[in-house]
């Protein structure tokens, strides 16, 4: 399968702290990786790699090499905001603009294009909510406080958020950690829908999930790739022992 | 086995009813302070609001000699050199709070927040000389006939520079309500949680498009409170507005012209007073500033509260 994007011997520091040790990873176009791994393990670390949002905190140090279709987001001359809009971002905790309505939150990304029509912002909004299934649940009160909505439809309403800028890859930090069953379910259905169009990284400390939404898995280790593959050879038949240990809740 | 202790030991019980009391009356003083004094300055200000009623107001006479008082030109006063001096301080105020939260070097802010807030511990006729001393003399050789040369055809900068003028005071009020609002407005963007900064970034947003989309907007009614709680400092001050606005009870659409404010008329006035009337109009300018300020006040500990607290942020 062709890859969207890859990672090569990553490797981040926050101050003296070693962070990430030498991750390579390939994730293939239009499918959903999971990342998995006991608290603590790098994971988030590795996520927030991918989309530099570890420019915005000092201290942090990044090398090794990160291939978004063969170009370094990391290069010289590359320019992170660019970055931001190819690979979009949902967070552990939904966090919606709370000043802004439905509407306004859905295009908030998308209206920093530049200049755009109100038909065009229209179609945007609601295309985007139809995609996260949020659409019928909001139509009638989108000029609403984003606030009045509740945490899954929040979790979706930041989802559409992101789609509306139209990125290639999303990267999800424990979108449902925060959320009820039934919410995480739908999110998670969701997830299945959105690697028709996109890349998907979804970074996640429950396992069943991993299970349940990923092709592939990757379970990190004390800031270390253990073991990466498809995620049913993960579940079923793990090459390293330590991940049998992870999966079959002996440690983490 | 020794004999079982009872569980209510009134030595501590009794120790510690007369330590609450202790603090509650201690605490009950001080709202009896204010109250006493509410009560004192309504008392002494009946004559004149018995005299006068609403037209104490609006009414602009000020003549000691045939007793008749009317405070609308130190209103005026008060309220225009107040207001025009948030208008310059507050973006002043906010771009110094951005830069001190998010673009100096931690350490860097670590250094300006500080200095800034020392601008507000230095005592209001320190000011007010440097104002009368400095300030004035030099709006008067050059701001002033620039202003007059270059902007004269607005009714706002015409007349004679004088110095000491409503600008005067307009300046000397911006400066000191600076620290005020730059330092609770950076408190608020402080309490902007990471989340919503991240959500902007995460966007593709620049830093600039970051402050407009998540800081600003969720900090906007703790920096109004800000503004507000400058508005009442800036409308209360005394000592240094009396030493440059030139004390001339006048209602001037120039801002080269002298004016007056309320605390000013109060301060000059209340040691000469020519009969009991005076006074009691004395007493009812301070009873109007003392109410205006208590709300304001109010006001702007509301919005900053809801703010830092959190009010207005995600919940899940």
């Amino acid at each position: 399968m062709e890859s969207k994007l890859q990672l090569d011997q990553l490797n981040v520091h926050f101050g003296a702290s070693h962070a990430v040790k030498g991750v390579s990873l390939d994730f293939p176009a239009n499918t959903v990786t999971a990342i998995i791994g006991p608290s603590g393990c790098g994971k988030s670390t590795v996520l927030r790699s991918i989309n530099r949002m570890h420019d915005l905190v000092p201290g942090a140090r990044v090398t090794g090499k990160i291939l978004l279709d063969d170009e370094d987001v990391y290069g010289k001359k590359v320019d992170p905001v660019a970055v931001r809009r190819r690979i979009g971002m949902v967070f552990q905790k939904a966090n919606p603009f709370p000043a802004m309505s439905i509407y306004d939150n859905v295009i908030s990304g998308y209206k920093l294009n530049g200049r755009v029509n109100k038909g065009e912002m229209d179609v945007i909004v609601e295309s985007s909510l139809k995609r996260v299934a949020l659409w019928d649940e909001v139509k009638d009160r989108l000029k609403s406080s984003a606030m009045a909505l509740s945490g899954g439809q929040q979790q979706r309403l930041c989802i559409a958020r992101t789609v509306a800028v139209q990125p290639e890859v999303i990267l999800m930090d424990e979108p449902c950690s925060a959320l009820d069953p039934i919410a995480t379910l739908k999110i998670e259905e969701l997830i299945a829908e959105l690697k028709e169009q996109y890349t998907v990284v979804i970074v996640t400390h429950n396992m069943q999930q991993a299970a349940r939404v990923s092709d592939c898995t990757a379970f990190l280790y004390l800031g270390e790739l253990i073991e990466f593959d498809v995620t049913k050879k993960i579940f079923t038949n793990p090459a390293k022992s330590q991940t049998e240990d992870y999966i079959t809740g002996r440690f983490g | 086995m020794s004999e079982p202790v009872s569980l209510i030991d009134t030595r501590v019980v009794k120790g510690d009813l007369l330590f609450k009391w202790i603090i509650f009356s201690l605490a009950a003083a001080v709202l009896l302070i204010l109250l006493v004094m509410v009560v004192a300055m309504v008392r002494e200000s009946l004559p004149s609001i018995r005299q006068f009623g609403a037209k104490f107001i609006v009414g602009r006479e000020w003549d000691a000699v045939k007793g008749d008082f009317g405070a609308l030109d130190f209103l005026y006063g008060s309220v225009i050199s107040s207001v025009l001096a948030l208008l310059l301080a507050t973006p002043l105020s906010v771009g110094a709070a951005l830069f001190i939260t998010e673009i100096a070097p931690r350490r860097v802010g670590e250094i300006i927040a500080p200095i800034i807030e020392l601008l507000a511990a230095i005592p209001s006729v320190i000011y007010g000389l440097w104002g009368v001393l400095v300030m004035a003399p030099w709006l008067q050789q050059s701001i002033q006939p620039w202003l007059i040369e270059h902007l004269g055809f607005l009714p706002f900068f015409q007349g004679a520079p004088y110095g000491v003028s409503m600008l005067a005071a307009v300046f000397i009020l911006m400066i000191m309500v600076i620290p005020i609002i730059t330092s609770i407005t950076k408190e608020v963007l402080m309490a902007v949680p990471v989340s919503q900064k991240e959500a902007a970034y995460a966007l593709g947003a620049t830093r600039w498009e970051m402050f407009r989309m998540a800081l600003i907007p969720y900090a906007r009614s703790g920096v109004l409170g800000a503004v507000i709680l400058g508005l009442g400092r800036a409308i209360g001050e005394t000592m240094a507005v009396t030493m440059v606005i030139g004390n001339t009870p006048q209602i001037s659409l120039s801002l080269l012209a002298p004016g007056y404010t309320m605390p000013s008329v109060i301060a000059n006035e209340f040691a000469e007073t020519t009969s009991k009337l005076h006074s009691s109009a004395l007493m009812e300018i301070g009873l109007i500033l003392l109410v205006v300020t208590l709300i304001i006040n109010a006001l702007a500990r509301l919005l900053i509260w809801s703010v830092t607290r959190g009010d207005t942020g995600a919940r899940a």
